[in-house]
């Protein structure tokens, strides 16, 4: 067979050619056109930090170790990565359009997944987001707290803390396995107090099917390596003298346990009630730390409430539903701070409950994740 | 024989109308149901692949009968084509965000969606089959950039309306999209007889 070697080189070297061509006039351009030059990002107005300009407000600020809480990674679906540009960021692109409202569009307020770094830039940085950042920890104990709540303890690497509020969530990292081809997070409230330093508590509901839960209590074992980042939230312990109210369900428990075990430790004398809600006897835990509590905490009940108690509970407590209970302990809820946690349709009920008695929004604290 | 070698005008005229890229070829289909919910947004990105292709159309004619035909090389075609609509599209994005923020705003961020539609590549194969010369490649890709652009733009509306109609559970989202897409490709198709490109 006559094999054309010219013919092959030929088409080789001309492929090469026009791609070269091509490719040289990319390079250029990136470095001509392209190129935006060092840029100043004022922090604050305090700190100043120099960029390589184009890329993203939001991968500039992670090579400075700013976490700008971003669930989609930057691709402008989220809508989490939020701040404050006073100035450089130019117009509200389209993409950032369908995640801001009108208010916050007047406030300068922009997606940092979608604002390139195209000139020096004024941003404001919530203070709380400079503590947040991955953390690396080992699961230290694994406990069944009822049927379908387990309890984990996480060690954090060796003279390693985090800094939270009480009340306060992380985002666990599921890694890859059977149910997830790759990483994924999901958000826990820390069940313990921010003084246990190197130490966090969760309280981990089995849900079936779910990513993170089946997780935890089907393949997570003491020892195991795990990593979560945070903290975040605004529910958290506000400063104030304020008599409180505390109702969760469920695993709900785990920011209110914070909450009260952060004022038994630090000596917070407030006027504290606590409604929580269950099906029946058996869903009930922590009761033995919050008879604890109340006699830690001087003016503290622990008030538990079953919905449907079975006959062998012997329950003597109250039975019914935390939103219709609430009436028989308060004429009025006027002057008070309520901090709430439970799913969507529980956290509905209680805050119209809360309403009724006199309660104004923002006095009503919750995170707004199922 | 007249009726092989259309005028330029007619050319243009098919593309957008009866010979439309999209609803009778179904080339760029997938940022067509993507892209298909605003009619702004549909303008914007109608508007990059209206530029695309007609700029592309011109280089890459240019590079077949330049390049590739005196080498024997077309058979090359193909990659040739793909690697010159891709850089073209990088530089020129690099261009417009740098020069006009508002032109950026309107139409830059949809040019790296657009990279991979396939229309654009079409126009390009089409004009080497039909062997059409530089200007009515020029003017093929300007009625199909146009064509396809039409096409989006309708749907979008139609989809625009369509937010409060009641859609059966399993046909939300891509499928009643490509059902429209279809009934309008009727309409398009119908006169496809008229003129022959």
């Amino acid at each position: 067979m006559d094999f054309q070697f010219g013919h092959l080189i030929t088409s080789v070297l001309i492929v090469s050619g026009i791609a070269t061509v091509l490719s040289i006039l990319i390079v250029i351009a990136d470095a001509t056109i392209g190129n935006y030059g060092d840029k100043k990002i004022t922090i604050n107005n305090e700190k100043e930090i120099i960029v390589d300009g184009g890329q993203t407000l939001l991968s500039a600020l992670k090579s400075e170790q700013i976490f700008i809480p971003s669930a989609c990674g930057g691709r402008g679906s989220c809508g989490l990565c939020k701040l404050k540009i006073e100035s450089g960021a130019g117009e509200v692109l389209p993409t950032e359009l369908p995640f801001l409202e009108p208010s916050e569009i007047t406030d300068n307020v922009r997606l940092c997944c979608q604002v390139k770094v195209k000139a020096d830039l004024e941003v404001t940085v919530p203070e709380e987001l400079f503590k947040i950042r991955q953390f690396e920890a080992r699961c230290v104990s694994l406990v069944d707290l009822t049927a379908d709540i387990k309890g984990l303890r996480l060690e954090l690497s060796e003279n390693d803390k985090i800094e939270f509020k009480a009340g306060q969530f992380i985002q666990l990292e599921v890694p890859v396995y059977d149910l997830t081809p790759e990483a994924v997070y999901r958000a826990y409230s820390i069940a313990s107090k921010p003084d246990d330093d190197g130490f966090i508590d969760l309280e981990i509901k089995y849900v079936p099917g779910g990513i993170c839960t089946t997780w935890v209590h089907k393949f997570l074992k003491v020892g195991d390596t795990v990593k979560f980042n945070g903290p975040y939230g605004d529910f958290y312990l506000r400063d104030t003298d304020a008599e409180m109210i505390c109702m969760a369900v469920g695993s709900g428990m785990a920011p209110i346990k914070s909450i009260l075990t952060h004022m038994a430790h630090r000596g917070i004398n407030r006027k504290v009630k606590y409604f929580y809600g269950a099906r029946k006897r058996d869903d009930l835990y922590n009761t033995e730390l919050m008879e604890e509590l109340e006699k830690l905490i001087p003016d503290f009940n622990f008030i538990p409430v079953l919905s449907r108690p079975e006959e062998e509970d012997n329950w003597s407590g109250k039975v019914g539903r935390l939103n219709n209970i609430l009436p028989e302990y308060y004429e009025t809820a006027q002057g008070m701070e309520s901090y709430l946690c439970g799913n969507p349709d529980a956290l509905n009920s209680y805050i119209a409950a809360l309403k009724n008695l006199g309660l104004r929004d923002d006095e009503i604290f919750y995170d707004p994740f199922a | 024989m007249e009726g092989s070698s259309p005028g330029t005008f007619a050319i243009f005229f098919a593309a957008i109308f009866t010979s439309n890229i999209l609803l009778t070829l179904y080339l760029g289909m997938c940022s067509f149901l993507a892209v298909s919910k605003q009619v702004k947004t549909a303008v914007g990105l109608g508007l990059a692949v209206v530029f695309v292709i007609t700029t592309t159309s011109a280089l890459n004619w240019l590079v077949y009968y330049y390049v590739l035909i005196p080498f024997k090389l077309v058979y090359l075609k193909y990659i040739v084509f793909i690697i010159v609509i891709a850089a073209f599209v990088q530089i020129v994005e690099m261009i417009i965000e740098r020069v006009s923020e508002k032109l950026y705003n309107a139409l830059g961020i949809f040019l790296p969606l657009i990279t991979v539609n396939c229309a654009i590549l079409g126009v390009s194969l089409f004009m080497i089959i039909r062997k059409y010369t530089l200007v009515s490649s020029v003017a093929y890709g300007l009625g199909s950039g146009i064509g396809w652009m039409v096409a989006i733009v309708a749907m979008a509306g139609i989809r625009q309306n369509m937010k409060r109609s009641r859609v059966p559970g399993g046909l939300e989202g891509a499928g009643i999209t490509l059902i429209i897409a279809g009934i309008m490709s009727m309409a398009f198709m119908g006169f496809t007889g008229m003129i022959k490109i």
